[in-house]
């Protein structure tokens, strides 16, 4: 019987050590080719004609001009006439040119004509009266309600009453079971009638009011209660590779190099407009420019690439969105505000919770936030409201709607505290019990990051009263996430010449997946890193599952494991004659196979596999797979972060001096990409504290900073000093493999928003925190 | 600029904006305070280039490269379109996120924000270059070594800024390696990776 579970760190050579990336040299030489590099001959270039209307009805379009421009080698029209456009840059017309210049001018010659319709892009305040909406509850509504733990009668009763407007299929109930979704609730959720979606005028929908316990009592019984306001607004991903593929087709066959974060289900997703089997797709990318969430469709210009592809003879179209269409169309992240009411007795500890809370996902739904954010307060009142907004509809942003929640949660709660005059890491202390699952990883995460930020000697009481204009101030925020790996499926060879290779229809997305696989395969084959070939970016590999919610690195790593052992196995039956011993008294380390109690009786790697006679030995690898226990990856992850600021109350600058994260992800494969992805994602973090806020024009419901100089991202002076530590020990190794992407991006904007109130003496509601926001809070609640 | 490549616009859709200056230029009297070296500058004849395609030579790596572009394509979009030099990115295509880095005449620029047209006669180098044969340079190396990069979209612009920064700076103080290296954006959040890059190397010089 093989022997699958993960080896103990410190058996090891490269599991769990910090190695470096191995695509990084191809990445820094420059030599690392990504979807906008694709450069054939005879290449034409792509472009959209995009509506600029936030509203309106298409009313004719004529694209005569264009098709007679020289140069212009494909026109289609994407949306036709008497079509109804919901937000501005919309896709309308596709164009292939020659060249950028001469596809730019096709799209300037292209007359559209619009029949102007009113829109509606605020996520201000909704109005107070709006009831609560008693239609058919739609998939995304479902899942909210899972995401938000609404108790399941209630869920239940829901259903009931008011049916759903959507059915779904087997694999999408036992992905909900997968995710702890009550056999009962599912059974209700079945047996619902099914009606259509209510058509409402309003662009509000309240949902049904959750409580639980007896919110009113417990507010008027607590020791201490605060009213606040807090908010998050939509921000866009900005990935640096926008979005967009090259196709070109050879008689009915499709080849599809595309920016992706789903490499293995893009062919099934283009199959359907091009009416071609799916089995036709070829879909290729070596490396992808960032996706954060937002690259997992074949969107309408991939597809529209596709047919000018087509109508120009099968020449490749290379379809790149612009910087200003990538903030348009290329997702956000949805806002998520809230009037919060929380209460404590006078030990600290949450009794109640009262929340109305809203937010937009532009026209699609967002999800709202799970609040409050993992404290589970036994007396709660909430509802939310979501807005339908006319602009680019929302798409997964690392760690859908957590950091909202976070931001929600987390500052009430420190606001709480401060009324209570206690310092928030004991009154986190006097709620662990009330932290669900993960309250034990929490109590020792906050001890740690305690230490590392210094926060017992350094912490003040709100509003720093050092004389000078230059306030500082501490502030923390925990977080929470799922991670368990995806399916994956690997084709792992090693060759006679001691080579060896693994093949899967993965993604590289910077977060390290090449790197962990190599280091998987090499550790558990006792070989160098660099000897093993990972090959991923190509849908004829076996398929693995797409990189979002952090399942990725479970999922590659845990089929990576498990191949290389069936293969190191195989290779032990046929070396070991050779070794006159039995395959089970054999090892494979320091680049020998020998016999584990004779060392000396040993064979290197090369002669080793030249037993393997003239075909590679070739097995596949799977996760899940239930045959070869045990399970190697699991779920669920907790964190801890701290915030250190300084903040001008001057000039309303607020600056991060210094970021502590100490988090959870089970066995760690890598730990120098693992720490990478914490770094990275308080950077990202200090970003959307600090900077980043998708700012619509009411008048136009246009974008109005869609480019990188008022979009501002974090620069290199912008970090501050970042301590990242990572959780390890039997307790956390023996969970197996949990993911990273999302977990440390959740706490900074909740953790840097109580440090600037620490230090400022009053709540900033809404982030980002910029000067104009500062002093505006400043000049309410009074000097500091 | 060869006589024989100045030429009047192919097409003539009006007064462009060129010409406007021109005849502003000739037409209004050069106030005195400018001097007559001024005056001569204005009233030289302007180049007229395009729209249509011109033959434009860049000389990029060592290398005279030649094609034929409209005046408006910029250098990054030559190096990358024309000549398959597609280290440096396309991102912001303004001049904002340092993603196109290359050095012209050896000092670091947006490779965005210049024209093709105007980059001629001057020296280009790309992150191309930068390796040392199959071999990484050191700056390179320890981008791999210090793990500065993930998706790596932003890391040839960053090599090529830090690559010259160093060498103006080969010990740089904290200032200023904040400031030599705000001008490029990552967005998965590297810049802790190349920060201890910069101190690595400044460590080593002093040592």
């Amino acid at each position: 019987m093989s022997q699958y579970e993960w080896p103990d760190h410190a058996t090891q050579p490269l599991i769990g050590k910090r190695i470096s990336r191995v695509d990084g040299p191809a990445k820094s030489s420059g030599r690392a080719k990504y979807t906008y590099d694709y450069n054939p001959d005879g290449l034409l270039i792509g472009r959209i004609v995009r509506c600029p209307y936030a509203h309106a009805r298409i009313k004719s379009i004529d694209t005569s001009a264009a098709e007679k421009m020289p140069g212009v080698k494909a026109v289609e029209i994407i949306q036709k006439p008497g079509t109804e456009i919901s937000w501005a840059g919309d896709e309308i017309v596709g164009v292939a040119a020659v060249d950028g210049p001469t596809a730019d001018d096709a799209v300037r010659a292209i007359k559209v004509e619009y029949e102007v319709l009113p829109h509606f892009v605020s996520d201000a305040e909704p109005p107070k009266n709006i009831a609560a909406a008693t239609g058919p509850i739609s998939q995304d509504e479902f899942e909210d309600m899972q995401d938000n733990q609404v108790p399941d009668d209630q869920v239940i009763a829901i259903l009931r009453k008011q049916g759903v407007s959507f059915t779904a299929d087997e694999k999408w109930y036992k992905a909900m079971e997968g995710y702890g979704v009550d056999p009962k609730v599912l059974t209700a959720l079945k047996a619902a009638k099914v009606l259509p979606p209510s058509e409402s005028k309003s662009p509000y929908k309240r949902t049904a009011t959750v409580k639980q316990g007896d919110a009113d009592k417990a507010f008027a019984s607590a020791a201490a209660t605060h009213e606040g306001l807090y908010g998050i607004p939509c921000i866009v991903h900005c990935c640096l590779e926008s979005h967009g593929s090259a196709s070109e087709w050879s008689g009915n066959d499709l080849t599809v190099h595309i920016s992706t974060q789903n490499l293995s289900g893009i062919a099934a997703q283009m199959a359907e407009p091009l009416s071609i089997p799916a089995s036709n797709i070829r879909v290729l990318q070596q490396n992808i420019g960032g996706g954060f969430g937002s690259k997992f469709a074949a969107d309408r210009w991939d597809i529209a690439a596709a047919r000018l592809s087509k109508s120009a003879g099968g020449k490749p179209v290379k379809m790149m969105l612009g910087r200003d269409e990538e903030f348009e169309v290329a997702g956000m992240r949805p806002s998520a505000f809230a009037r919060v009411q929380i209460a404590a007795d006078k030990s600290g500890k949450l009794v109640a919770w009262q929340s109305n809370s809203w937010g937009t996902g532009g026209m699609g739904g967002g999800g709202s936030p799970p609040i409050p954010y993992i404290f589970q307060i036994p007396n709660q009142h909430k509802q939310h409201t979501a807005i339908t907004t006319n602009q680019g509809s929302a798409r997964a942003w690392r760690a859908p709607t957590h950091p909202q929640a976070a931001v929600i949660t987390m500052c009430p709660f420190e606001d709480l505290a401060a009324k209570l005059e206690m310092d928030p890491a004991d009154m986190l202390r006097a709620n662990m019990d009330i932290l669900g699952p993960r309250a034990k990883v929490y109590a020792e995460e906050l001890e740690i990051a305690d230490r590392l930020m210094g926060w017992k000697q350094r912490w003040h009481p709100r509003g720093d009263k050092t004389a000078g204009p230059v306030k500082q101030g501490l502030g923390l925020s925990i977080h929470t996430w799922g991670g368990r790996g995806h399916s994956s499926d690997q084709d792992l060879s090693i060759n006679p010449d001691g080579s060896v290779d693994i093949k899967l229809g993965s993604q590289d997305l910077g977060t390290g997946t090449r790197t962990v696989i190599a280091i998987v395969v090499a550790d558990t084959l006792g070989i160098p890193v660099e000897q093993v070939a990972v090959m991923i970016g190509d849908n004829r590999y076996p398929p693995s599952g797409g990189s979002g919610g952090s399942t990725t690195v479970g999922g590659v790593s845990s089929a990576a494991r498990r191949a290389s052992v069936d293969a190191r196995d195989q290779l032990f039956e046929k070396v070991a004659p050779a070794l006159k011993a039995k395959p089970e008294e054999l090892e494979a380390a320091n680049g020998v196979v020998r016999v584990k109690a004779d060392p000396s009786r040993s064979l290197s790697w090369k002669d080793a596999c030249a037993k393997i006679g003239a075909v590679p030995l070739t097995v596949r690898g799977k996760n899940p797979d239930k045959t070869k226990p045990p399970d190697l990856t699991n779920s669920g992850v907790g964190g801890v972060q701290m915030a250190d600021v300084s903040v001008d109350v001057e000039t309303g600058i607020v600056r991060v001096n210094k970021m502590v994260a100490v988090q959870d992800c089970g066995y760690i494969i890598d730990l120098k990409t693992a720490e990478s992805q914490v770094k990275g994602a308080l950077i990202m973090g200090i970003g959307y504290a600090l900077y980043e806020e998708k700012i619509l024009d009411p008048v136009t419901g246009r974008v109005l900073n869609p480019n990188m100089e008022f979009y501002r991202l974090a620069g290199l002076n912008d970090i501050g000093e970042l301590v990242v530590h990572m959780m390890t020990g039997k307790a956390y190794d023996d969970r197996g493999v949990i993911g990273l992407g999302e977990p440390p991006v959740i706490s900074p904007g909740a953790a840097i928003s109580n440090a600037v109130a620490n230090a400022i003496g009053v709540r900033v509601p809404f982030l980002p925190l910029t000067p104009d926001r500062v002093l505006n809070a400043l000049e309410k609640g009074g000097a500091a | 600029m060869p006589d024989d490549k100045r030429r009047k616009p192919e097409a003539d859709p009006g007064v462009t904006r060129r010409d406007f200056m021109k005849i502003s230029a000739l037409g209004v009297a050069v106030p005195a305070v400018l001097g007559p070296g001024v005056a001569d500058a204005v009233a030289e004849e302007v180049a007229i280039q395009g729209p249509g395609k011109v033959p434009i030579t860049l000389l990029v790596n060592g290398k005279k490269l030649s094609a034929q572009l409209e005046p408006r394509v910029t250098l990054l979009d030559a190096l990358r379109e024309n000549f398959d030099l597609t280290g440096a990115k396309r991102v912001c295509d303004r001049g904002a996120c340092g993603a196109c880095t290359v050095l012209m005449d050896g000092k670091p620029v947006y490779a965005c924000a210049v024209l093709a047209i105007d980059a001629q006669g001057r020296e280009i180098t790309t992150i191309e270059a930068m390796a040392e044969g199959d071999a990484l340079s050191p700056v390179m190396q320890a981008f791999v070594a210090h793990d500065a990069q993930q998706c790596g979209f932003c890391t040839p612009g960053f090599i090529v800024a830090t690559t010259n920064f160093l060498q103006t700076h080969p010990s740089p103080t904290p200032d200023q390696i904040r400031r030599g290296l705000s001008g490029n954006y990552c967005r998965c959040g590297t810049y802790d990776g190349i920060r201890a890059v910069v101190l690595a190397h400044a460590g080593g010089q002093q040592s």
